[in-house]
């Protein structure tokens, strides 16, 4: 054996990679494949022939892009609030949490520890009508007597807001945890305020945790049907209810596979503009 | 004496306030910091507490009474056993393959140069960033295909998480191989131990840490996974399925205890994990 690999040195790497690119390349890539083959297929379930059918991608815009729009719309809230949020928790455990630090990471990964549905399920109790939050906020009139959180716009982003959290919270952890404190020494030394500081050092320096946890939110976020279906109405359906509905409800492959496309394309096509206004460095590195 | 108590007290007063707004100013970032970790903490502590709830009704929105009721038969609720197994053995089997296969890509990916490794990189980076509904659908339609081969349900499952999960291992493990000492692999040749030898007795000892958070890592995602499982379980139930099924009607007390669980075995590793390099930081900080 261990001769083997001396003499083939050179083909050590491929008998490496090849069982788990083969798993990538038959369960990733060729389903991409078939998915394209679907999505230009026409006819009724089950009888579904590959005919070119373009105009099932003309169809699919047409009857979905406004749960398209909501889609991004919705995912980009959801990152800019996740940023807001998470921007200071992270900052405040890179920088004072001391000993506590790996207590409080443990604490941002925690909600991955109930299970999605589940977690997402408890903002329906903490939401409620009857529940604690509702009340309040009636009582300071924040909300109209008959006013809800439930069923809303605001409850679907805000689900999803807290399931992404963690996405955005532990890249920008990690690169603000790389930034050597002397840099800011330095900046104080040389006259800048603390503000100043942070705004010239701290924040460039922390660029590329926000960039990477803004793709992982997002991404993700964009495609998601969970937080819909569960804390919204049918006026607050996403692009993966749609998706996964015609899939598993009204059996229109060819339909649900030109959307799918569309999601993915779009996406791509963001990530391309994105990297060109970020820079490609920052984006994969 | 009234003139000299006239005259302190509203000095101590403008104190008192001026050191409660120091106060405020520097820990603001602290009681921020603790209020989102509450916030992060609160469905938790909600799902945990449910489970103890003996609902009036159906539903499960309403604190009635405590009761450990629901922990005792927690499998009273028809295949709420069985899609919980299902949900293990899916993720054991998958983490098993996963993290075998991850490894040996990262390996490739770090120790190696060859033709490829840019597109190799890509294939690994691709599934990553793609929305899991599409990998799900597009899964779907390569089985849907090929029914006369596989049809869908427990393997279709074990097939989808392998192929998510794989992703995770190789980054982690990369991570780090990157950081590691090849002259420890360098010197066990010098002493006579051939490549199959030298890996047994160096380099596998060396990645075994990484190896298991990428297990544990993957373990976590495959047994929380919803969205890829869903389209492509066919008429197998995992957990998550089984809670989506059952949400459309009534939760049960019952799938709070199940995740309250598997949360409470996770953060036990977690807290092991967090004990454990606190404790080395510290022998090494005697050490030197």
């Amino acid at each position: 054996m261990g001769g083997f690999f001396h003499r083939h040195r050179g083909v050590t790497p491929y008998l490496l990679l090849a069982p788990g690119i083969l798993w990538l390349g038959i369960f990733f890539l060729v389903p991409m494949g078939f998915l394209g083959y679907q999505s230009l297929q026409s006819g009724i379930f089950p009888d579904f022939r590959f005919t070119w059918e373009f105009s099932n991608f003309s169809t699919a815009l047409t009857d979905y892009h406004q749960q398209l729009i909501r889609s991004f719309v919705y995912a980009g809230i959801a990152t800019v609030a996740c940023l807001l949020l998470a921007y200071p928790l992270a900052y405040w455990i890179a920088f004072r949490a001391g000993p506590w630090r790996n207590l409080f990471l443990l604490f941002i990964v925690a909600p991955f520890f109930v299970t999605y549905l589940v977690r997402t399920l408890a903002w329906l109790n903490i939401l409620a009508d009857q529940g604690p939050v509702v009340r309040v906020l009636r009582d300071v009139h924040i909300l109209a007597p008959d006013g809800r959180l439930l069923a809303t716009t605001f409850a679907v982003i805000s689900g999803i807001t807290y399931n992404f959290f963690p996405f955005m919270a532990l890249p920008v952890y990690v690169s603000l945890e790389q930034i050597d404190p002397r840099l800011l020494e330095a900046a104080k030394d040389l006259y800048a305020s603390s503000f100043q500081a942070f705004l010239r050092v701290t924040l460039p320096l922390s660029a590329p945790g926000i960039v990477a946890g803004t793709l992982i939110t997002f991404i993700p976020a964009a495609g998601d049907f969970i937080n819909a279906a569960l804390l919204g109405t049918p006026n607050q359906q996403m692009i993966g209810n749609v998706i996964q509905a015609k899939f598993l409800e009204s059996l229109d492959y060819p339909g649900a596979a030109s959307l799918s496309f569309i999601l993915m394309g779009t996406i791509l096509v963001m990530l391309l503009v994105y990297a060109r206004i970020v820079g490609t460095e920052k984006l994969t590195g | 004496m009234t003139t000299v108590a006239e005259a302190v007290a509203p000095r101590a007063q403008a104190g008192v306030a001026t050191r409660v707004w120091r106060f405020v100013k520097r820990h603001a970032l602290t009681v921020y910091a603790l209020l989102a970790v509450g916030y992060l903490m609160l469905p938790i502590a909600v799902v945990i507490l449910f489970s103890f709830n003996h609902p009036t009704g159906r539903f499960n929105y309403v604190w009635n009474t405590f009761t450990f009721d629901n922990w005792i038969h927690w499998n009273s609720i028809l295949g709420i056993q069985s899609a919980v197994e299902t949900s293990l053995e899916v993720a054991t089997l998958a983490t098993l393959v996963a993290t075998a296969l991850g490894t040996l890509i990262a390996l490739a990916l770090v120790r190696h140069h060859f033709v490829g490794r840019g597109a190799t990189n890509l294939l690994v980076f691709l599934p990553l960033s793609t929305p899991e509904i599409v990998l799900g659908a597009s899964l779907l339609t390569l089985f849907l295909n090929t029914t006369s081969v596989i049809q869908l349900g427990f393997w279709t499952i074990f097939i989808a998480h392998v192929m998510f999960i794989v992703s995770f291992v190789v980054i982690t493990v990369k991570a780090r191989l990157i950081g590691f000492d090849r002259h420890l692999e360098e010197a066990a040749m010098d002493l006579g131990a051939n490549e199959v030898t030298t890996f047994r007795k160096i380099t596998l000892p060396l990645l075994a840490p990484a190896m298991l958070a990428a297990a544990l890592l993957g373990f976590a995602l495959s047994i929380d996974d919803f969205v890829i499982t869903y389209l492509n379980a066919g008429p197998t139930q995992t957990f998550p399925i089984f809670v989506w099924g059952i949400a459309r009607v009534a939760v049960p007390p019952q799938v709070n205890v199940v995740a309250s669980a598997i949360f409470l075995v996770a953060i036990a590793i977690g807290l092991g994990n967090v004990f454990w390099q606190y404790r080395s930081a510290k022998h090494t900080r005697g050490a030197i």
